[in-house]
């Protein structure tokens, strides 16, 4: 039986979700904040977007699984500060003497094995918490049970909103993220089905934990679209940048300028992501899709609407039915506006993978419930008001700059792909 | 960052007495710009290696006495527009010491890079032959020291730009890493460059934190301008 099919016989779509989810809480007043898809799950619910039969509970990843693309021993120290508990910041580097170092006789020691900050933890970014390897499982886990269901063909598209931790590295955290759940999903997917995998990351920082993983793999194609380097963590992302040895070509960037609009980074997005589905020809699209890129987040300087992510998926899904088979796995990433931004963001990815019509209206229940709560007033309708920007006049350069970037991509990278 | 750390070692180089023929088809078979001109080894003509795409490198600390540029050897070629332009005798006969500049510009292995950097820029040259002594030890190009620089710059950990505009004046470096550092946020870089204002210098840091409002708050309540990221709300 196929997961959430319609009954007029069109594709069917698995949402992911478990309670669970929540138990990635970083800090107090930590800017990503798990509430943000509580308040997602319950929106898609209150616009009756979710028939039971859709709905499928994840596993946790197995350490093996984690290890697909995680050093062991950094498995291991997640799991030790996570029974630790309490958040501590060791001193800073102690400075003493040490026999050799190129001037002389003073250097820092090498960081104690238990050290937090030797694996990106343990900063404000990502603090230590109690149960964080736990909670960062049950999110690689529901991105693989996405996967799983996508690959053995129970549904068509699998969406995962407790996904796209994409700034994780191999060995360390970074960005929120603890654990990779895109690349474990997608070395998952590499190792069981052989499969080509099409990443397509329109988060505002760039993807830069995936692409870094699979910088040398021709099967894997990571395209990140964000705002450029220059003003944004991580840093990377230049176009430059376009993989290495057999995966030259394989890592396709697209970085865009501060308050780059709908109009412009849909026109960038038209140019790029068609042309680079049709030279690789993958056998899965695996999409994140954090909302920070738009204008009321409160951490990047990107100027999309809430129609940019009704928009992507859109895309995303004709392609994934042109060159996939409809086989499509969708996860969240990131987006700290969760009152005004994310739950609505997201719940018209849902309504495009279940092929359900997004209202126009918000639901009153769901208004009713959280308005109490809620430190803005909360968008009564999915489209949005007018939103702020950069001064009208800046937009052509800012457009014609995109364009060139585009531009450069097709002239520079989409050459060095081969379909295989 | 030392020349040292940079240079490319060992050096393809020429002998003072090489034909400028042998020179130009070390320069095309090696895809070389430079060729570090080294006193003669005593090799007899004829016993040379003349597979140019397998010479040698230059033995370490061989005495540097020249350097030719492939513009250089090619000004020394006859026009393809002349007559007779595919003679090439004279070019066999003439010596690497006949169309050489024996007085090189060259660094130390412990000159730093930005000494590297400053010379070539005032001499409007393209490389820097390292000599240690009289010998020559290694070769630095424009393309090294660019790439070390964007190193320096530190774009290679991921991180957030950071501006700070601070009174040019002692104990403000300090004070602004130290309020960074209360955050328990790591700084992967650090450059001072003057300010657009007078008095001012702008401290440009790569930070590693992917939320720096709170960091830019420490700044702000501390009297600081930050100039960048700008227009981050902290709810």
């Amino acid at each position: 039986m196929r997961v959430g099919a319609k009954q007029d016989g069109g594709c069917s779509a698995a949402y992911i979700w478990t309670p669970s989810f929540l138990e990635y809480k970083l800090a107090p007043d930590h800017p990503f904040n798990p509430l943000r898809l509580r308040l997602t799950d319950e929106l898609i619910r209150a616009c009756g977007l979710l028939p039971q039969a859709a709905e499928r509970r994840p596993r946790q990843a197995t350490r093996e699984e984690l290890a697909l693309v995680h050093d062991a021993a950094y498995v291991d120290a997640v799991e030790r500060f996570s029974r630790g508990g309490e958040t501590r910041f060791p001193e800073a580097g102690r400075f003493h003497r040490v026999s050799g170092g190129m001037h002389g006789a003073w250097g820092f020691e090498e960081p104690e094995p238990d050290d937090p900050l030797a694996y990106g933890l343990g900063t404000e970014d990502n603090p230590l918490f109690p149960g964080m390897h736990q909670a960062a499982s049950w999110w690689v886990g529901a991105t693989l049970t996405a996967a799983e269901l996508v690959m053995e063909g129970k549904a068509d598209h699998a969406l995962n909103l407790g996904g796209g931790l994409h700034h994780a590295h191999r060995d360390r955290a970074a960005g929120f993220c603890i654990y990779n759940d895109v690349a474990v999903a997608v070395a998952w997917v590499r190792r069981h089905y052989g499969a080509r995998v099409l990443y397509v990351d329109t988060d505002a920082h760039h993807g830069d934990g995936v692409q870094w993983l699979f910088y040398g793999d021709p099967q894997v194609l990571t395209l990140s679209y964000h705002e450029s380097g220059r003003y944004l963590y991580p840093g990377t992302g230049r176009i430059e940048e376009r993989g290495d040895g057999p995966g030259l070509g394989y890592s396709v960037n697209v970085p865009l300028e501060p308050f780059t609009d709908d109009a412009s980074w849909l026109e960038v997005l038209d140019l790029t992501l068609p042309a680079v589905a049709e030279a690789f020809r993958p056998d899965i699209i695996i999409s994140q899709n954090g909302c920070d890129g738009h204008a009321l987040d409160p951490l990047t300087h990107l100027s999309a609407s809430l129609d940019f992510y009704r928009q992507v998926p859109q895309r995303v899904h004709h392609l994934a039915h042109q060159f996939c088979g409809g086989r499509w796995v969708a996860v969240g990433g990131g987006g700290y506006d969760i009152w005004q931004v994310v739950p609505r963001a997201w719940t018209a990815l849902w309504a495009e993978m279940s092929g359900r019509p997004l209202p126009d209206e918000v639901p009153s229940d769901w208004l009713n419930r959280w308005s109490p709560q809620a430190p803005v007033p909360l968008p009564p309708r999915f489209a949005d008001e007018p939103l702020p920007g950069a001064a009208p006049e800046r937009y052509a350069a800012l457009r014609d700059y995109n364009r060139r970037t585009a531009q450069r991509v097709l002239s520079e990278v989409l050459p060095l792909i081969r379909t295989d | 960052m030392l020349v040292e750390e940079i240079m490319s070692r060992p050096v393809l180089a020429v002998e003072s007495e090489y034909s400028v023929l042998e020179a130009l088809n070390v320069a095309r078979f090696r895809r070389i710009r430079h060729l570090p001109v080294v006193e003669s080894l005593g090799v007899a003509n004829g016993a040379r290696e003349h597979d140019f795409r397998t010479l040698p490198p230059a033995p370490e600390g061989a005495r540097l006495v020249g350097i030719v540029s492939d513009r250089d050897l090619r000004d020394a070629c006859p026009s393809v527009l002349s007559a007779g332009a595919t003679d090439f005798a004279a070019l066999a006969r003439a010596s690497v010491a006949d169309i050489m500049h024996g007085d090189v510009v060259t660094v130390h292995p412990h000159d730093s890079v930005e000494e590297a950097a400053r010379l070539l820029y005032q001499h409007h040259i393209g490389c820097l032959p390292v000599v240690s002594g009289q010998g020559l030890v290694g070769i630095v190009t424009e393309t090294d020291v660019l790439r070390a620089i964007v190193t320096l710059l530190g774009v290679t950990s991921p991180g957030s730009h950071l501006e700070v505009e601070v009174p040019d004046r002692p104990g403000h470096l300090g004070e602004v890493t130290r309020l960074i550092g209360q955050h328990q946020v790591n700084i992967a870089s650090v450059l001072i460059v003057p300010g657009r204002r007078e008095h001012t210098r702008v401290l440009v840091l790569r930070v590693q934190t992917i939320d720096p409002r709170r960091l830019v708050r420490s700044l702000e309540e501390a009297g600081y301008h930050v100039l960048w990221p700008s227009g981050l709300k902290l709810a």
